[in-house]
């Protein structure tokens, strides 16, 4: 038995929305049956099957191969099962997940986990813009569950993020947990300029002082927080994160933004 | 039965179903964990006056604990999970998020739950923070050394309380040295609080008093100094009874601590001092469990 498996055939020219394909949709779907599953490329619907090598048997188990960032949409509002990603994803990734797991061992694209409410989405590589953010015109970003990504994430990570976790082993880039409601951000690397601009409430954890914090926060001193103790035991288990076992509860508080409410918090690591 | 010339009574001890939690109190050191588990678990031997039954399980290592610091187990008994769960609020409330350095934390799993820092965290007057780590959700609220943190939710689960056994020695202090070693063993154990003054009660109770709206009075039968006045079940050269009561989390944790406590008092026997082990009970007709002294010691 193996599970079912889409390999790309061929690099694209145009984006693929790849919503249909969640475990809960195709658990029970043979993989002709898969292959007949219509897919937008561009303005037009094709099979599936003429754009992926299709094998494996049904499952709550899902393993995409593509070295493509063109595949939007994986694992899209999915509320249980697996998604395997063996290269890159598209945009969107997880967008409104509500349950299971997606692990990607390449790069993904903008609004990874945007409007995710449950579950857990791992990126091995680099995340692009608004990480865990807003489904656009939406008031609220991320309401749940945990994202991870071991390399870089773009700008505005965690914006409007209004609960659950997410997790940056590398840089972050600008306007990192802008206008964030609520929420965990740890961003082990370097945050970048404008970092926590209109964050309501909510924590952003970082190791290095932000390269640049708006004038509306202010200093609250060097605090030993013990549920930072809680935190480091969950997150440390995590492939790539393991070094936070290192980390102290001594942290260097800063709180804000005054212009909106101010009771964000960044903590900046003391080692 | 008689062990070690101690007579073990035939008859057996009543208990009671309870509703019952475990929290986790840590604190900077142990002696601060301990100050303030003492504090919550002060006034609470009894159901009848003061609304709950509590005592510290054990204390714990840093390495058994969510937080990584010295710690106590709490367990508390009530009659309903209503009453359980308005005193486990007040007491946390009044004697843990007042004592400095503290937290507290669930200490047991289960369906049932009720709050623990759900609304004390009022007390942050809108400062408080809320952090969901993995499947439980805490409370970071600002007090004026740092911030008390405090789990959302506990547990609750059916408990067993009212399980018992009298010591009858010659003399008080042959009694209470009795107790004092059955006390130490039987804290050993998991599960189990003896919620009384150092886990001993000299004032068993019967229920129902000759004075209207006293639920409750003294246990006269076993009362040497009514010895000839009522109808006592004391012998002569019988000089003081002593009483151990037993809460658990299950009437198979009531029966250990009862066999560890009994097995503890009579290695002393009859040679010092302890002529007999009873129980209290109310005939059979008001407790659900029934733990009978020669069965539980076979």
């Amino acid at each position: 038995m193996s599970m079912p498996t889409l390999k790309l055939r061929a690099p694209l020219n145009r984006r693929i929305d790849m919503s249909p394909f969640i475990p809960e949709l195709i658990a029970d779907k043979s993989a002709d049956e898969i292959a007949r599953i219509p897919v937008w490329l561009g303005n037009r619907q094709v099979d599936t099957g003429e754009l992926f090598e299709i094998s494996g048997n049904p499952s709550e188990v899902l393993l995409i191969q593509s070295e493509s960032d063109k595949l939007d949409m994986i694992g899209a509002a999915m509320k249980q099962g697996s998604i395997l990603v063996e290269g890159n994803a598209g945009a969107y990734l997880g967008c409104a997940m509500a349950g299971g797991e997606i692990r990607v061992t390449g790069d993904t694209g903008t609004a990874a986990g945007c409007a995710m409410r449950a579950g857990d989405l791992a990126v091995e590589g680099n995340a692009g813009d608004f990480l865990g953010g807003a489904l656009t015109g939406e008031r609220q970003g991320m309401r749940g569950g945990r994202i991870s990504v071991q390399g870089d994430s773009g700008d505005r990570a965690g914006d409007l993020m209004r609960r659950g976790t997410i997790l940056i082993g590398g840089n972050t880039g600008d306007y990192c947990a802008s206008r964030m409601v609520a929420g965990t951000i740890i961003a082990i690397g370097q945050c970048g300029r404008h970092t926590g601009t209109a964050m309501r409430r909510g924590t952003l954890i970082t190791s290095n002082k932000p390269a640049s914090l708006p004038a509306t926060f202010n200093s609250n001193g060097i605090h030993s927080l013990s549920f930072l103790t809680l935190l480091r035991q969950q997150v440390a288990t995590l492939a790539g994160f393991s070094g936070l076992t290192e980390m102290g509860v001594e942290v260097e508080r800063w709180v804000g933004d005054l212009s909106c409410d101010g009771k964000g918090e960044i903590l900046i690591w003391q080692s | 039965m008689i062990i070690n010339g101690t007579e073990i009574e035939e008859t057996f001890a009543e208990a009671f179903g309870m509703s019952a939690t475990r929290i986790i109190i840590t604190a900077i050191d142990a002696k601060w964990a301990r100050i303030a588990g003492e504090t919550m678990t002060g006034f609470a031997t009894s159901v009848i006056g003061c609304g709950v039954e509590a005592g510290i399980e054990t204390e714990l290592s840093p390495e058994q604990t969510p937080d990584g610091r010295h710690g106590v187990s709490v367990l508390l008994f009530a009659m309903s999970g209503k009453a359980l769960a308005k005193q486990l609020e007040t007491r946390v409330g009044q004697c843990v998020l007042t004592c400095p350095t503290t937290a507290v934390f669930s200490g047991m799993q289960g369906e049932k739950q009720m709050p623990l820092g759900k609304n004390l965290r009022f007390f942050g007057d809108g400062y408080q923070i809320s952090k969901q780590i993995g499947a439980n959700r805490y409370w970071r609220v600002p007090v004026m050394d740092g911030e008390f943190l405090c789990e959302e939710r506990v547990a609750r689960t059916g408990a067993v309380g009212g399980g018992n056994f009298l010591v009858l020695a010659n003399h008080q202090q042959q009694a209470l040295t009795a107790c004092e070693k059955a006390i130490v063993e039987m804290r050993k154990l998991p599960n189990v609080i003896m919620p009384f003054p150092g886990g001993i009660v000299r004032s068993g109770s019967k229920v129902g008093s000759k004075y209207k709206g006293l639920m409750a009075s003294t246990n006269d039968a076993y009362c040497p100094t009514l010895r000839g006045l009522v109808n006592s079940n004391l012998d002569n050269d019988i000089g003081a009874v002593m009483e151990i009561v037993i809460n658990g989390l299950t009437d198979e944790d009531v029966r250990l601590a009862t066999r560890t406590g009994i097995s503890a008092v009579c290695e002393l026997g009859a040679a010092g001092g302890i002529k007999r082990i009873s129980a209290g009970n109310y005939g059979g007709k008001l407790g659900q469990f029934h733990f009978h002294l020669r069965e539980v010691m076979a």
